[in-house]
């Protein structure tokens, strides 16, 4: 026992030297993470800056697509997100409020819950194919809007009913327990205060799954997108452009393609990826501090 | 014998939740019309249990099997057809923890108007004067109908809740431990208002004290363990006791 | 509605009877869509399964299993294809673990307060960054810069898959990692602390083991983004369909099982044998993420999951 005594000063040493040692690390590694990542986005828009003008973001690209502007696949992924939008969003908050508000915790939900999981998964690519074979080719509605919507919709449901559920579940607890005791049903519950309450959450959850959905490639490659149309679409059943795949193939595909126009694809792409980002993390702030419980 | 001075008759009530905790062994009592009845007793002893299932809300918990009949004014309202919600605007509750909506003060007591479909703005804006005044809330908020709810102190806001669960006039008013996160001097107000709403209403009391329950109790019944040991007047159970185990617990032997 | 009702008829009017209508409607309606998860997942299932077992009539086994990948003379060898999507996925997740892991120790245990307000909405950033942005980074700076570092004929190799790869693994890795940090109590780290641990030592003997699963969950989820990321590979890795032999195939171009179906998808003809190839391919895939996902879900039963989804 007397030995311990004599040793603390040495190895407490030795203690702190690795602590130090190891925080050092950690903060080298994570500030190096950081500073790739900020790298990126910079190197991105410094280079791409050049090309971006009003003619660039709102007018159709000319000379065998080779310049001119992005308009059409600015439009068109606007016209995919709105579209995943429209069919996700419902499909996922009710589901959302199914598991949130319904379900019992049994064997169905646990498998339910697992299918999310699994659904969350998926390579996007594997949803192409299936996209590919239900909606183009099965149900006939061939390379459109209509089939790259619901592809991506399919895609973006886990995310939104993993963040509206988890939106709801915050609500306490209390409030059903009152709203119920006064005489509500538990729809009227959902309707007044537990709806409201986890809104922000909710449209946070949205907006970042629909985020995801804008900068997806794979699943619109064989379901909706085109690279070269003359006109833009007019109907839920023609094919469109659309960012990320004008960025994939102006890089990858055609030669000669000048470089600021790929840069500032990927820019103007960036930021509406980035943007809806920022819009994200303002709603949730806001909601934050405008909380009543 | 059935007294048209009962308002509530529990009759032979057995309750047990999937996990076995905090069940009611056979039951009976009755809960006089127009007193404060006051259910006492060390902890798990199964009086929120109790609460609970005057109001139904013990259908939101996981409940194995329910046996015997609570009679509300000689209709079983353990009967699977019940209209359950008008059950709760006849049977008001207020929980231990005051638990305001994130809403105004206003909205907070309007809010069952709102659930019941109610709309006549007059009867809605006398109701919420006459509850708050009931409550001993009304010079407090007056002016301040508007604010959130949240900014109220503890007092106000579980006496906020009070003037809620008055405010469609229910018949019976079930009240669990309302008064033990307040203050003594909030908790004198509570109790204050109890005194007197007790002649339009029939209170049931959780108390959070033996204390408490002394001072306010008509009728006081004494429960350990799922089981119902002993009923009498406020009077009596506190002086003279029949049961041994009512004595103790009341001289603070356990708790 | 056979209701049976208290004396007291002023506690029940109309708006009641209708409220319990419609709640029953909503409810039904509500409870669809609950088990509109479930539909999917089974529709995609058996869909991959009826395109992609016609291939197994198709295509003898040997073939499949063998090593020569060149559908147009019917040579439908997919080993080279696995073996692209392993050294891809193994290189993306060496690099991605130990730097995904520091950074969430630093956020969770070490970094004060105005360092995690930064971190955290850049690694956000880094995890809505598009996979063909991070492609074609890939293109334009990373190859050439590897090619140029290593002395290679091209930079489009397997290595710079996996260095984008990892990229994208890091922000699921580090968010799940956290989310397991913080759910350790604190309790424990300060009885570490209380008997005289270091910080670090509380990091490292107690607040990570505890986590063990929730990290451990992160790294599968991170393997299961890098298995499944399309894009960033097609672009990146070069697209050559040659079988992995050793530590050097990092250096040479390689080609992974979503690459290809990326790729050949678009010069299939519908129902050909190639097509019914493809599916199978896709199946594999949804087959591995299946494992994935159940595998990782089995470890969390309390850890919060975030996988794709970043909300605070």
């Amino acid at each position: 026992m007397n030995n311990s005594m004599a040793q603390p000063a040495k190895t407490s040493k030795k203690r702190m030297l690795i602590q130090r040692l190891a925080f050092a690390i950690m903060s080298f590694v994570a500030s190096l993470t950081v500073l790739v990542i900020v790298l990126i986005v910079v190197y991105i828009f410094a280079m791409g800056y050049e090309a971006l003008s009003f003619e660039f973001i709102l007018s159709p690209p000319s000379d065998g697509m080779r310049s001119g502007g992005i308009l059409p696949a600015i439009i068109g992924t606007l016209y995919l997100t709105i579209g995943t939008g429209i069919l996700a969003v419902p499909l996922g908050v009710g589901a959302a409020i199914y598991l949130s508000e319904y379900a019992s915790d049994n064997q169905l939900t646990r498998i339910i819950r697992i299918a999310i999981t699994n659904l969350a998964g998926i390579p996007s690519v594997v949803y192409g194919l299936f996209g590919l074979g239900l909606f183009v080719l099965f149900l006939g509605f061939g390379t459109s809007i209509l089939a790259a919507s619901m592809t991506l919709a399919i895609m973006t449901l886990p995310v939104i009913i993993s963040t509206a559920e988890e939106a709801l579940r915050a609500v306490p607890q209390s409030f059903r327990v009152v709203s119920i005791s006064l005489g509500g049903t538990r729809w009227q519950t959902i309707r007044k205060i537990v709806l409201p309450e986890a809104l922000p959450g909710i449209i946070t959850g949205v907006i970042l799954g629909l985020e995801r959905a804008a900068g997806e490639t794979a699943p619109i490659l064989f379901t909706g997108a085109a690279f070269f149309l003359p006109q833009l679409p007019t109907s839920l059943y023609d094919p469109t452009m659309a960012l990320p795949y004008h960025l994939f193939v102006i890089s990858t595909q055609v030669p000669g393609m000048p470089i600021q126009i790929q840069f500032g694809t990927a820019v103007v792409l960036l930021v509406f990826v980035l943007g809806m980002n920022l819009i994200a993390s303002i709603i949730r702030s806001r909601a934050r501090a405008r909380r009543q419980w | 014998m059935v007294t048209p001075m009962d308002k509530i008759i529990i009759e032979n009530f057995s309750i047990e939740y999937s996990d076995g905790v905090e069940s009611l062994r056979n039951i009976n009592l009755r809960i006089p019309t127009n007193q404060l009845t006051v259910l006492f007793g060390p902890a798990g002893g199964g009086k929120s249990t109790l609460l609970r299932s005057i109001n139904r809300l013990n259908d939101l918990a996981d409940v194995k099997t329910t046996q015997g009949k609570i009679l509300l004014d000689q209709v079983n309202i353990l009967d699977k057809k019940l209209d359950t919600i008008s059950l709760r605007r006849k049977v008001g509750m207020v929980f231990a923890r005051p638990v305001v909506l994130p809403f105004s003060i206003r909205r907070n007591l309007t809010y069952g108007f709102e659930l019941a479909g109610v709309r006549d703005t007059t009867l809605i804006d006398e109701s919420v004067v006459r509850s708050l005044t009931q409550a001993a809330l009304w010079e407090e908020v007056k002016d301040r109908l508007d604010e959130p709810a949240n900014s109220l102190s503890g007092g106000q806001q579980q006496r906020l809740c009070l003037a809620r669960s008055l405010i469609q006039q229910p018949d019976v008013i079930l009240l669990d431990e309302p008064t033990s996160g307040l203050d003594p001097i909030s908790t004198l107000k509570v109790e204050n208002s109890l005194q007197e709403l007790k002649k339009d209403y029939t209170i049931v009391l959780v108390p959070h004290s033996v204390q408490q329950a002394a001072r306010t109790a008509d009728t006081a019944a004494f429960f350990l363990q799922g089981e119902l040991i002993e009923v009498g007047s406020g009077v009596d159970i506190f002086t003279k006791p029949k049961d041994s185990r009512t004595q103790r617990y009341i001289e603070g032997r356990y708790g | 509605m056979d209701n049976l009702l208290i004396p007291g008829s002023r506690h029940q009017t109309a708006k009641t009877r209708f409220t319990q209508a419609a709640e029953i409607v909503i409810s039904a309606i509500i409870k669809a869509m609950g088990y509109s998860a479930i539909v999917f997942v089974i529709m995609i299932f058996v869909y991959l399964m009826t395109e992609g077992f016609a291939a197994v009539g198709e295509v003898p086994l040997s073939v499949f299993l063998s090593e020569r990948w060149y559908p147009v003379e019917g040579f439908y060898g997919i080993l080279p294809l696995i073996g692209g999507s392993l050294l891809v996925t193994v290189g993306a997740t060496l690099f991605s673990v130990p730097i995904g892991l520091a950074t969430a120790i630093y956020i969770a245990e070490i970094a004060p307060r105005w360092m995690r307000e930064i971190l955290k909405p850049v690694i956000e950033i880094l995890a809505g960054l598009p996979s063909v942005v991070l492609g074609f980074i890939g293109i334009i700076a990373l190859a050439p810069q590897l090619r140029k570092l290593l002395d290679m004929p091209t930079g489009l190799t397997a290595l710079a898959g996996s260095i984008l790869l990892g990229l994208i693994a890091i922000p699921t890795i580090v968010s799940v990692s956290e989310d397991a940090l913080d759910g350790v109590p604190k309790s424990y780290r300060d009885a570490a602390l209380a008997i005289g641990a270091t910080k670090w030592q509380a990091i490292w003997r107690v607040s990570l083991p505890a986590a063990r699963s929730g990290v451990l969950t992160a790294i599968m989820l991170g393997i299961g983004r890098s298995i499944g990321e399309t894009m960033t590979v097609m672009m990146v890795t070069g697209n050559a369909p040659v079988m992995v032999r050793g530590l050097q195939s990092l250096f040479m171009p390689t080609r992974t099982m979503t690459a290809t179906i990326a790729a050949e998808m678009g010069e299939v003809a519908q129902g050909s044998t190639h097509y019914h190839v493809l599916f199978m391919i896709g199946l594999i895939l949804f087959l591995i993420s299946l494992i994935v996902n159940i595998t990782a879900s089995a470890m969390v039963f309390r850890v919060k999951k975030r996988a794709e989804r970043i909300l605070s």
